[in-house]
């Protein structure tokens, strides 16, 4: 049983124009899937990364983990608990407590006008906790001065707001954290910093993490599993060694194929083609179809089933 | 060897301040061939858009060149007025943005906004420049081009409208192009073909390419040489393949060893201690001396020696001198 268990998870998103321009203009409701069907799990005390391109899902499922958006179907069990369905409110709490977000943007989501002690503490003093001196051992524990608790956000570098951002999330003491993109705004040294930070810490506190990024080296970095996904869905899912050294998926194929290399000096390589197409409209079958060297009839006539291949989930009909 | 296309020495820019004057850019020098592409990485801050900025000229004021020469072509630029600036600008010198939807007018329909500009500076009828802006977007790899130099930007997708902003920056046939992190604002598969592409043009065409970008990645697979810029100052200036394999500054070396990779596995990631200096703020000496392992009494006191063309590939008193680290 794992920490988080995700079954048959989809999202649907109302994009329709307001009721009077779709009379106008003769226009049907439209709806965008986000996500659509997706089953994982988490393992407790391990990292699980989502990686995808935009539009693919992977910030909607965290929003959903969290809380903040509710599931249109399937359901998100932390620990047992589906928060979307719990009744009991104590046991809702309880759960909640257990769980953090930490944002891809340290600019926008530290409130300039808080000191950073009152910033790191608010996750506890929102409950009615006690916490005395605990944005000062927080602030030394990841890596910045007692003293920097009264200070202002902007005060702070790009990563030092991000250690802030990290020391808040920890406030609560959390099982789970949810990191949205946490070092996409960072530069490689600060990036380094911040990941080894984390890394550190989930080692300390027995941490879990869902990891959303669309950097596949830092996923490779961090991970112990990784969920690869393509417009709202699922496509393969393996330990890091398995999905780098042996992709199933062709789109798993194409994007490590497409992700510049370190050692790939003056690289030729036939570039991917085809752009990821509209969600509103999502291709019928297997969503890569339209872009996929290895596409039959059956691709574009019945979405691929997840089935296990070498260690590996995979939703993909011709792969053996 | 042939004479290069943009030829820059001792390029400083002074932005002056209620607190002194800053110095983004420091005592820059290079050249780029035609043909090559040239990398230029740093951190934020590092100066490395600002050095392209003064180049094309678009230094937002009170930001100015101070010192030291731009010459594209032979002819000295950074002295040209602001009329003469501007015929430059677009004919000889090509800019491409990172954020593809900024640069382009969302009101012209884009075949509109590819004629004016070629209208603007080459000597060609109406109709000969319509024709051209199809060619210019099937070049760059638009399917449909005929129908679509009638849409508006809007009506692109990201990847498409930064073709459509390659195709704006090359249609004037400029010999040097300035692209200042053109594929961050994409997704890996489409940066995959921006960056295909600007290879390809800049091979066909023989014009130079700067290549301003923060991803290492990129620049190994795209770049030819490669400019390490930290504080305003070249680190390191060489080809791309000895730099990033055996570097020489420690910045470098540093830098490539926080760079999370396959064959480095899932151990700790190196550190280099400390952020990058503000410019208000710069250390005596060396301006990497504080977070540097190697700092010795000399590097506190005087500053690492310029990189000059021909000699030299690192501005550090004890060059680094080692195997491949990647």
């Amino acid at each position: 049983m794992g920490m988080v268990n995700i079954r048959n998870l989809t999202r649907v998103f109302d994009v329709s124009k307001p009721w009077l321009n779709r009379v106008v203009e003769r226009r049907e409701k439209a709806f965008l899937t986000a996500v659509s069907d997706v089953s994982f799990e988490i393992a407790e005390r391990s990292v699980y990364a989502l990686v995808g391109e935009s539009g693919s899902g992977k910030s909607t499922i965290g929003k959903m983990l969290v809380g903040l958006l509710g599931p249109s179907e399937g359901s998100v069990e932390i620990r047992g608990t589906d928060l979307a369905r719990e009744k009991d409110a104590a046991k809702i709490d309880a759960v909640r407590r257990d769980i953090q977000m930490i944002f891809q943007d340290p600019f926008a989501s530290l409130n300039p006008r808080w000191r950073v002690r009152d910033i790191i503490v608010e996750p506890v003093a929102s409950r009615g906790g006690n916490t005395e001196g605990m944005a000062e051992r927080l602030l030394e524990q990841v890596g910045l001065a007692a003293r920097d608790a009264g200070k202002f956000p902007h005060e702070f570098s790009g990563g030092q707001r991000q250690r802030i951002c990290i020391a808040r999330a920890l406030a609560s003491e959390p099982k789970l954290i949810v990191c949205d993109e946490p070092t996409s705004a960072l530069d490689v040294s600060v990036q380094a910093q911040v990941l080894n930070l984390m890394s550190d810490l989930k080692d300390e506190f027995g941490l879990t993490y869902l990891f959303i990024s669309h950097d596949l080296t830092v996923v490779q970095h961090m991970a112990d599993r990784i969920g690869v996904l393509y417009l709202g869905r699922l496509v393969e899912e393996a330990d890091p060694d398995a999905l780098f050294d042996d992709p199933k998926h062709p789109y798993t194929q194409m994007l490590l194929a497409a992700a510049p290399q370190l050692g790939n000096f003056g690289r030729e390589v036939p570039p991917p083609t085809g752009e990821i197409p509209d969600p509103i409209n999502p291709p019928t079958g297997c969503a890569y179809h339209p872009r996929c060297p290895l596409a039959a009839d059956i691709c574009a006539r019945d979405r691929p089933e997840m089935r296990t291949v070498r260690g590996a989930r995979v939703a993909c009909h011709m792969v053996e | 060897m042939t004479d290069p296309v943009l030829s820059i020495r001792d390029l400083t820019v002074e932005i002056p301040t209620r607190h002194g004057v800053l110095r983004p850019v420091n005592g820059v020098s290079y050249d780029i061939a035609p043909g090559e592409v040239l990398g230029v990485v740093g951190e934020s801050g590092a100066g490395k858009s600002m050095a392209g900025n003064a180049v094309i000229g678009l230094l937002s004021p009170p930001a100015h060149v101070s010192g030291g020469e731009i010459h594209v072509n032979g002819a000295r630029i950074d002295t040209l007025t602001g009329e003469a600036m501007r015929r430059l600008r677009g004919k000889e010198i090509g800019m491409v943005f990172q954020d593809p939807l900024t640069s382009l007018n969302p009101l012209l329909r884009i075949g509109d906004q590819l004629t004016e500009t070629m209208l603007a500076h080459l000597d060609i009828s109406r109709a000969e420049a319509s024709k051209r802006a199809v060619a210019a977007l099937e070049e760059v790899g638009i399917p449909g081009a005929s129908e679509r130099v009638d849409s508006f930007p809007h009506e692109f997708s990201g990847g498409m409208r930064q073709r459509v902003v390659i195709a704006l920056a090359l249609c004037a046939e400029p010999s040097l192009i300035i692209a200042d992190e053109p594929t961050t604002a994409l997704d890996v598969s489409v940066q995959a073909q921006i960056i295909a592409l600007l290879k390809k043009l800049c091979r066909e065409r023989g014009t130079a390419v700067m290549l301003i970008t923060h991803d290492m990645g990129v620049i190994a697979e795209a770049a030819d040489r490669v400019a390490v810029m930290y504080a305003g100052q070249l680190a390191e200036l060489g080809p791309v393949r000895e730099v990033l394999t055996r570097p020489h500054h420690p910045y470098t070396h540093g830098l490539m060893g926080s760079t999370p990779l396959a064959s480095r596995g899932r151990d700790r990631l190196h550190q280099i201690p400390g952020a990058m200096p503000r410019l208000d703020a710069l250390p005596e000496g060396c301006a990497f001396h504080p977070r540097c392992p190697n700092s010795q009494s000399r590097c506190q006191t005087s500053p690492g020696p310029r990189i000059a063309d021909g000699d030299g590939r690192a501005a550090c008193w004890f060059p680094l001198k080692q195997e491949a680290v990647a």
